[in-house]
């Protein structure tokens, strides 16, 4: 650790897009961005996790389907089992959905289109490394661009998941209205976002690294950024 | 009676007759394929290269000029700014969601093998008439197979333009533009030193039967002539592969592991390792057997004209070979040592099954291919342009129903349903995306931006393909103007139909006249470019198709204009509104004509507009500004109420009839809006820089109001802009 800031990783797998993205937030935001590699049995004792965008192995077979079996995700589980903060954003949403380590799965989008807009989603609950400090029923604007972000469960993991409360956002207006016509990819209950029942792990299909940069855009990611860099901080001094 | 083999492959028997000569003997059947495939239209130029030396290359910035993979523009600090448009429309035509995909995948390589990383896409598409379902089944195609390829290697879609037109039902356009950055330094030119005995390395995808004779099948003929038979013929893009490709080949570059990089594109091997003997000045040894195949028993002349996608080859000095190899194996990437280069008198020698099964001298093949200077002549008729212009019609509509009319034609309507399919995010750089006059994109670790535009002008060009092309630079620099950026060069993509036509080889110089003319009076080289001919099918050619792709640069991003007018500004109209709606779009979609004299161009009075907004941003001046083009003054009214959310009520300047004053294409003008304190300070800019300037209104209220001519409430302006399109699409 160096300077006390948070260290933050960030996983390349073979056709991670996002991962450079993802790391010029983590710094942006005040924290310490580590390059994680798809082939390292090794965390490099990071704080904190992101799985990034993109299309990891080319998405071919299934979204996410392969990078599971990455070299790197079995130091993710034992890191996640431990309490350690893991973050999956898009395509590091669907490999956690894969692995087993958040419930349900994505499928392609409602209208069957790749879609990329800034849209609005509501927080649901601060128990994830991305809500700490937020209040349930903020309402911020981050963009999404995927063909394959549309949450489905089996009827009783999906009870489970409301019930819980592991569903951490939804896709809403901007005066945080639920509705259909916001619904950008068909998902079901609006889900934008859900953690696992510790807590410490997240996953969202929205991209909050794009939206803490006030020169390219709306600044709704910084928020969740700020909740993140906390959850690290935490193990810095449990540790 | 068959033809003979020469002929089959495209070659004339002229051309037979020169290689026989070339070689002082006659060509066995795979060096006639190596001849064919370069020494095809798309790969030799041979029609138009004459004529594209008549264009301005140089200038102050540019680094690269045309003749390599990308032209290079310094924008400072160290950095150069590499572009290349390229088209894809022959294979699009026949399947359009590989064949886009492929373009992009495609001139992305182009820009890597300069060592440059990608940092945005645009894509200039022109399609026929959505009421049929299949121009709707290319237009989806195309736009998701460019989605498909471009989102998936990470390099944001920021901006483009799509048109619709009858003569592009049988032959869509697809143009797609690459910019890249790189540290000027490192730059991989051909001015690279490359050595006798360096490595000829293949990397990438393994080669299959994919792609074999693209160039000469497809892309080098008419579309009757290919069709559906030559599905076999476009190529299949994994842009998995290709995002690798580019990751790989950058580790390679930025750790100086390189003494040259090729993609491999049209005529695939042959082409990559005549052009590199070459620019080397040497010879190269190409052992086929190396080449890692898909299947087995390709015959020679499949592997050396395959265009299989996702390859690029390496020269490499012998004592960094194990270094690149590493760097490719890090990204999952085959590689092979499939030649090396010789001192040899510039042959370009190739073994199969340890046998020779060509030698060719290299530059036969590229520099000292076939050029021609073929027959031109105006098509009949050209002179009288000026008798049916639809300036001088009578109406049959109110301005108000002509507006929504206007509004809700596919032309001028949101194309919000195309971009949202493209990530225009990623890399975090977008300061601007797509539905702006032109696409914003950072320059990492720097406060300067780099302004994007294509545009390209095909009922003007179908008028008067000189004042087309002309049009096409002067509007693409007034939209990058009209970000507050400074127009640095461009790249293009010259749409024709059959060179062998007298009247297209004459709508093609005049376009380059037109382009050469422009470009001179911007100062904006032509850094490098594309020619698609053949864009034909019965023997009817689309318009003369000039797409322009602007590069321009802004030094400070935060000082960057947008369009959308926001509420409670004064808005001004910057130039003059004349009489002129030959070939405009109120013609086109009113009327039903596409007649008449396109607009006159003042470049001198362009230029001093594309000043005033410059100097307009740089004193953080104006409010919103927005170029006039396709529906004139009234759509770029609409379009910047449109995207602000406010209405507006204004009074046109002028006498002129209503239609002409709100609909006319007249050039060389924008809208502007600016805070009411300020106003007077804009007039006072405006009078000093000589730009007439006319206050015309101010925003606020829920409507759109033409004092005295036309009136509609934003909601419904708004509702037929944004739903054209996806109107035709819906259940």
């Amino acid at each position: 650790m160096s300077g006390g800031l948070p260290r933050i990783g960030v996983i390349t797998f073979p056709g991670s897009l996002d991962d450079r993205d993802a790391l010029r937030a983590v710094r942006f935001m005040g924290g310490e961005p580590v390059s994680l590699w798809h082939g390292d049995r090794d965390l490099r004792g990071v704080d904190a996790v992101i799985l990034p965008g993109g299309f990891s192995y080319g998405d071919y077979l299934r979204t996410g389907t392969i990078a599971r079996f990455a070299a790197v995700m079995e130091e993710v589980r034992s890191f996640a089992a431990g309490g350690g903060p893991v973050v999956g954003i898009c395509n590091g949403f669907q490999i956690l959905c894969e692995a087993g380590l958040l419930p349900g799965a994505l499928i392609r989008n409602r209208q069957l289109r790749f879609v990329c807009r800034w849209i609005d989603v509501r927080v649901e609950t601060t128990l994830s490394p991305l809500t700490g400090g937020l209040v349930p029923g903020d309402v911020l604007r981050v963009p999404v661009k995927h063909g394959e972000g549309q949450f489905v469960a089996r009827e009783d993991e999906l009870r489970r998941i409301e019930g819980e409360g592991l569903v951490v956002l939804r896709y809403c207006a901007p005066d945080g209205a639920v509705d259909d016509a916001h619904n950008v990819n068909g998902s079901t209950g609006s889900i934008a976002g859900v953690r696992n029942e510790g807590g410490n792990v997240v996953g969202l299909m929205p991209h909050p690294e794009h939206a803490v940069d006030p020169d390219v855009g709306a600044t709704g990611g910084q928020a969740m950024f700020v909740a993140l860099l906390e959850a690290a901080l935490e193990r810095v001094s449990a540790a | 009676m068959t033809e003979p083999l020469h002929r089959q492959l495209g070659l004339t028997d002229d051309e037979l007759a020169w290689i026989v000569d070339t070689l002082g003997r006659d060509p066995n059947p795979t060096e006639l394929a190596m001849y064919a495939a370069m020494w095809s239209e798309h790969c030799s130029y041979k029609s138009s290269k004459a004529h594209l030396r008549t264009l301005p290359t140089e200038g102050p910035a540019v680094l690269v000029g045309p003749g390599e993979d990308a032209g290079a523009v310094d924008v400072g600090d160290g950095i150069a700014v590499v572009f290349k448009m390229e088209s894809h429309s022959h294979p699009s035509a026949v399947e359009p969601y590989q064949g886009a995909a492929t373009g992009v995948g495609g001139i992305v390589r182009d820009i890597i093998s300069m060592g440059a990383r990608p940092i945005a896409l645009l894509d200039p598409l022109r399609f026929g008439p959505l009421d049929d379902e299949r121009n709707r089944w290319l237009f989806e195609g195309v736009v998701a197979g460019i989605g498909g390829y471009g989102n998936c290697i990470g390099v944001p879609t920021a901006g483009g333009e799509v048109h619709f037109a009858d003569v592009h039902s049988a032959n869509p356009t697809v143009n797609v533009m690459c910019v890249g950055v790189a540290p000027a330094d490192r730059l991989v030119t051909s001015a690279r030193a490359v050595h006798q005995g360096s490595l000829l390395l293949l990397f990438g995808a393994a080669t299959g039967r994919d792609g074999i004779g693209g160039v000469s099948v497809l892309a080098s003929r008419t579309l009757e002539e290919s069709s559906e038979e030559s599905r076999p013929s476009v190529q299949i893009g994994d842009p998995f592969a290709g995002k690798l490709l580019i990751e790989a080949s950058l580790e390679l570059v930025e750790r100086d592991l390189l003494e040259g990089l090729q993609d491999l594109g049209g005529a695939g091997l042959t082409c990559a390792v005549s052009e590199s003997a070459t620019r080397a000045r040497l010879g190269a040894q190409l052992d086929l057997d190396a080449v890692p195949l898909r299947e087995p028993g390709l015959e020679p002349f499949e592997i050396l004209t395959s265009e299989s996608q996702e390859r690029m080859l390496a020269i490499v000095a012998p004592v960094r070979l194990e270094d690149v190899r590493d760097v490719c194996g890090k990204w999952g990437l085959a590689s092979a040592v499939v030649g090396r280069l010789v001192d040899d008198g510039g042959t370009l020698d190739v073994r199969a099954n340890g046998q020779r099964v060509a030698a060719i001298p290299a530059r036969s093949l590229t520099d000292d291919a076939p050029v021609y200077t073929r027959a031109m002549s105006p098509p009949a008729g050209h002179d009288d342009l000026g008798e049916d212009d639809p300036t001088f019609a009578s109406v049959p509509t109110s301005p108000t129903d002509a507006l929504l009319r206007i509004l809700s034609s596919p032309n001028v309507a949101s194309k919000r349903w195309v971009w949202e399919q493209y990530d225009s995010i990623v890399q975090g750089g977008t300061v601007l995306g797509p539905g702006g006059d032109a696409a914003l994109i950072r320059v990492e670790g720097t406060m300067k931006a780099l302004a994007l535009s294509t545009d390209g002008k095909g009922r003007f060009g179908a008028l008067d393909p000189y004042l087309g092309a002309a049009h096409a630079v002067a509007e693409a620099a007034r939209n990058v103007a009209c970000t507050g950026a400074t127009p640095l060069a461009i790249t293009n993509c010259l749409n024709f139909g059959n060179p062998e036509r007298p009247e297209v080889m004459w709508q093609f110089t005049e376009s380059i006249r037109g382009m050469a003319d422009a470009c001179r009076a911007f100062e904006t080289p032509v850094t490098g470019g594309n020619v698609s001919f053949y864009n034909e099918s019965g023997g009817s050619a689309i318009w003369p198709t000039t797409v322009v792709g602007m590069l321009g640069l802004i030094e400070d991003h935060r000082l960057a204009m947008r369009h959308p007018l926001g509420d409670g500004t004064v808005v001004y109209l910057l130039g003059e509104t004349f009489p002129e709606l030959g070939g405009s779009e109120f013609a086109d979609a009113v009327l039903g004509v596409v007649s008449g004299r396109p607009p006159a161009l003042d470049v001198e009075r362009e230029r001093r507009l594309h000043g005033l907004l410059i100097e307009g941003a740089r004193l953080d001046l104006l409010g919103s500004a927005h170029d006039c083009g396709d529906g004139g003054l009234a759509v770029a009214l609409a379009e910047s109420a449109i995207a602000g959310r406010t209405g507006f009520a204004v009074s046109l300047p002028g006498d002129l009839p209503p239609h002409v004053a709100m609909f006319a294409e007249s050039a060389s003008r924008a809208v502007v809006s600016v805070a009411p304190e300020r106003a007077s300070e804009l007039e006072d800019l405006a009078v000093a820089m000589h730009v007439p300037i006319s206050r015309i209104g101010e925003t606020g209220g829920p409507r759109l109001v033409f004092d005295g001519l036309a009136e509609v409430t934003l909601e419904e302006a708004a509702a037929v802009y944004e739903e054209a399109i996806p109107k035709l699409f819906a259940g």
